[in-house]
């Protein structure tokens, strides 16, 4: 009897040795920023079907949060929508309705800011994805990249993205790259060394909406 | 690379040094001769002893594992014969008690019927006419000859009267007959019953028939097992093989089921057990907990069957007293029913999960919902219901071929085992007499390198032996001159 007992418990740890007994670890945490500055405001609407498609997607223990670029944007207050879904599946949908409605009521409603703090967003996204303790985090910038500070904001300093992936969306070129394609190319390459300096896994330019929008979130398994 | 050169004695006149090299080492090799043919000689001894002593180790046990797997083949159809000589013993018995025990009564039924048959034939013997004792008055009275007309008048009388008589004695006669025949008539009701129930017990003996040369092939088949015959252990192997084969595909069709069921219940085990938990980096808790309910429900089919005495995988069951395993059987009955209304009211959630979902997704695409009628749409959700409440019963009878799969699997096992080893034992011995050849081989082969002072060595013995036989001759002939 003895013998069996320990032979079941071998087989049990066996089967369960690889467990990695929180459930976190395999879940999704995404951050959406989302530019507002100057005539990039009007490309909200492109950014509502981007975070539906992000709705779609996710799945239940995944975590969405969705927040908007500003003149000074390391605030909660920037933070439009969060959610982190429920277990169950029902719930989560439940969850998904409501999350759509904020963000359509905040997409009626934008208003354009003066200057543009990426740097600022971008650690405010990695603070609360690092609270969710998400197993793969995300941040999604639909932005031009075209970083402007205002007067007294401080950001010229190293930032914390260890196992981020930053995915930089819709980069619109603006008319000054039109004229110098160097000004765009450099723009992203300066954005590729600083995140990459500051820890991401990856960095991702998807500008292509219709066809490229799988290359926003990496399938369980793939990512390590 | 090795550098060649450093072995030359004389590197500008190389022949020269490999001729060198040469003859050094024949001399070596032919000094190390002896010790040399020793090594090969003990090294293959000790191989061909090791295969040998290996080989005949497995052989002794692939022969014990053969002795083995036959006594419990043996014993598994002595088992199976015993039961289905059993059960035809059972249909015999109740064959005799339906059937048969009806028995004096049918006899007494079948006697009436023919003492009725006899009676009605008696009644029906004929009877003759009464013989005519008139005529003789008749003959006397045609004989006088005086009278005139009395006589003629008297016979025309009697004529008459005779007429009248026979008329009489005609129609009595054909009304006797009548009731003959409409006795006859009657009788055939009665020939037809005895018929009837001649042929029925006709039919039962030739059941009873069959069933006894049933049970005369079963015994048969029992007495060639316990005789330990090897026509019997033969057949009894290739049964096994065969419903390996069977039971195997059964499976496999149970599996498809199996599969089908748990993709019905995995999807709303997340609603239940949470969709983001993990066990493993692939394996979802649902997924698992899923599987679980489907293993809870063969395992309780399972129960069901043993302690319906269907299977006998668990002896412990097959033993308990009738009470008990009365209550097993609905304790299992009821948790398998149990279990397919969960698994029923789980088929309806996942339903209702897909509907909410797509909604989602239309509603996020902006697509309007598509138009639904009542009737069509809820046709998937009843079928998954009904599905989902059927298929654990289905599986519940998996536990039959399994029973089987497992005793063909030890025996097809224990001959592939046997087999294997045998084959391997014969193997092994190839290479222990290969390894016992090889020693004279490789000694000749060593031989041929030092194949000149080999031939110097015969010569010099030769001319030893020469020389002293010389010696010999010269000696004794001085003797014998001497003498």
């Amino acid at each position: 009897m003895k013998t069996h007992f320990t032979v079941v418990l071998l087989l049990f740890v066996l089967l369960f040795s690889g467990a990695c007994g929180d459930s976190r670890m395999h879940s999704h945490g995404v951050y959406m920023l989302v530019d507002t500055s100057g005539t990039y405001a009007q490309e909200a609407n492109k950014a509502s079907k981007i975070i539906n498609y992000l709705l779609a997607t996710l799945n239940p223990g995944d975590s969405l949060a969705v927040a908007k670029v500003e003149s000074r944007s390391f605030t909660e207050k920037d933070i439009v929508a969060k959610v982190t879904f429920d277990k169950r599946p029902s719930q989560a949908t439940s969850q998904k309705r409501a999350f759509k409605e904020k963000i359509q009521t905040f997409t009626q409603a934008v208003k354009p800011s003066a200057y543009t703090d990426i740097t600022g967003a971008l650690i405010q996204g990695a603070e609360y994805l690092n609270e969710t303790n998400s197993g793969i985090k995300t941040i999604v910038i639909f932005s031009d990249m075209q970083e402007e500070l205002g007067k007294g904001t401080v950001r010229d300093f190293p930032i914390d993205l260890d196992g981020f992936r930053i995915v930089a969306l819709n980069v619109s070129k603006l008319r000054t790259d039109n004229a110098d394609p160097r000004l765009y190319l450099n723009r992203l390459a300066r954005w590729e060394a600083r995140v990459r300096k500051a820890g991401a896994t990856e960095w991702v330019v998807v500008n292509d909406l219709e066809n490229n929008l799988e290359s926003i979130l990496v399938t369980r398994g793939t990512n390590g | 690379m090795t550098n060649w050169s450093a072995w030359l004695f004389w590197p500008d006149n190389v022949a020269l040094s490999v001729f060198a090299l040469g003859l050094l080492a024949m001399v070596f090799l032919y000094a190390a001769r002896k010790p040399m043919h020793g090594i090969i000689h003990s090294s293959c001894t000790l191989a061909s002893h090791g295969t040998r002593f290996v080989s005949r180790w497995l052989l002794q046990v692939s022969e014990g594992m053969r002795l083995r797997n036959q006594a419990v083949l043996l014993a598994h159809g002595q088992e199976s014969e015993a039961v289905l000589i059993d059960r035809e013993f059972e249909r015999v018995g109740n064959l005799i008690r339906k059937d048969l025990q009806e028995f004096p009564a049918l006899q007494r039924k079948m006697l009436e019927e023919a003492t009725r048959i006899e009676d009605d034939y008696r009644k029906c013997g004929t009877v003759p006419p009464p013989s005519p004792e008139w005529v003789t008055a008749l003959e006397s009275i045609a004989q006088i000859k005086s009278g005139g007309d009395i006589p003629r008048t008297l016979l025309e009388d009697i004529n008459k009267s005779i007429q009248k008589i026979h008329d009489k004695t005609i129609a009595e006669f054909r009304r006797s007959y009548e009731e003959r025949h409409k006795i006859l008539n009657a009788m055939q009701p009665s020939w037809r019953t005895v018929e009837k129930l001649i042929g029925e017990m006709d039919k039962k003996m030739v059941t009873l028939q069959t069933n006894a040369k049933q049970i005369d092939n079963h015994m048969q088949t029992f007495e060639a097992i316990r005789a330990k015959d090897s026509k019997a252990e033969h057949a009894l192997t290739v049964s096994s093989f065969v419903q390996l084969a069977i039971s195997a595909l059964v499976m496999v069709i149970a599996a498809g089921g199996t599969f089908i069921n748990y993709k019905l219940i995995a999807l709303p085990m997340s609603e239940m057990v949470g969709a983001s938990d993990y066990l493993t980096n692939s394996l979802k808790t649902s997924d698992v907990a899923a599987l679980v309910i489907i293993l809870m429900e063969a395992s309780m089919g399972l129960f069901l069957l043993e302690s319906l005495r269907i299977t006998q995988l668990f002896p412990r069951i097959a033993s308990m007293d009738d009470r008990m395993r009365r209550r097993l059987m609905i304790a299992s009955l009821v948790f398998l029913t149990i279990l397919a209304g969960i698994e029923s009211s789980l088929a309806l959630m996942r339903d209702m999960l897909i509907a909410d979902k797509t909604a989602l997704m239309r509603d996020l695409a902006s697509v309007a919902p598509a138009s639904s009628d009542g009737v069509l749409t809820s046709i998937p959700m009843v079928g998954q219901m009904v599905m989902g409440f059927v298929l654990p019963f289905a599986l519940a009878f998996v536990a039959i071929p399994f029973e089987s799969l497992v005793h063909s699997l030890r025996t097809v096992i224990g001959v592939a085992l046997t087999q294997g080893m045998r084959g391997l034992g014969v193997l092994l011995r190839f290479v222990g007499l290969f390894f016992k050849r090889s020693a004279k081989v490789l000694e000749l082969a060593y031989d041929i390198t030092i194949v000149v002072p080999l031939m110097l060595e015969r010569w010099a013995i030769a001319w030893r032996s020469g020389a002293s036989v010389e010696t010999e001759a010269v000696t004794l002939s001085k003797s014998r001159r001497a003498a």
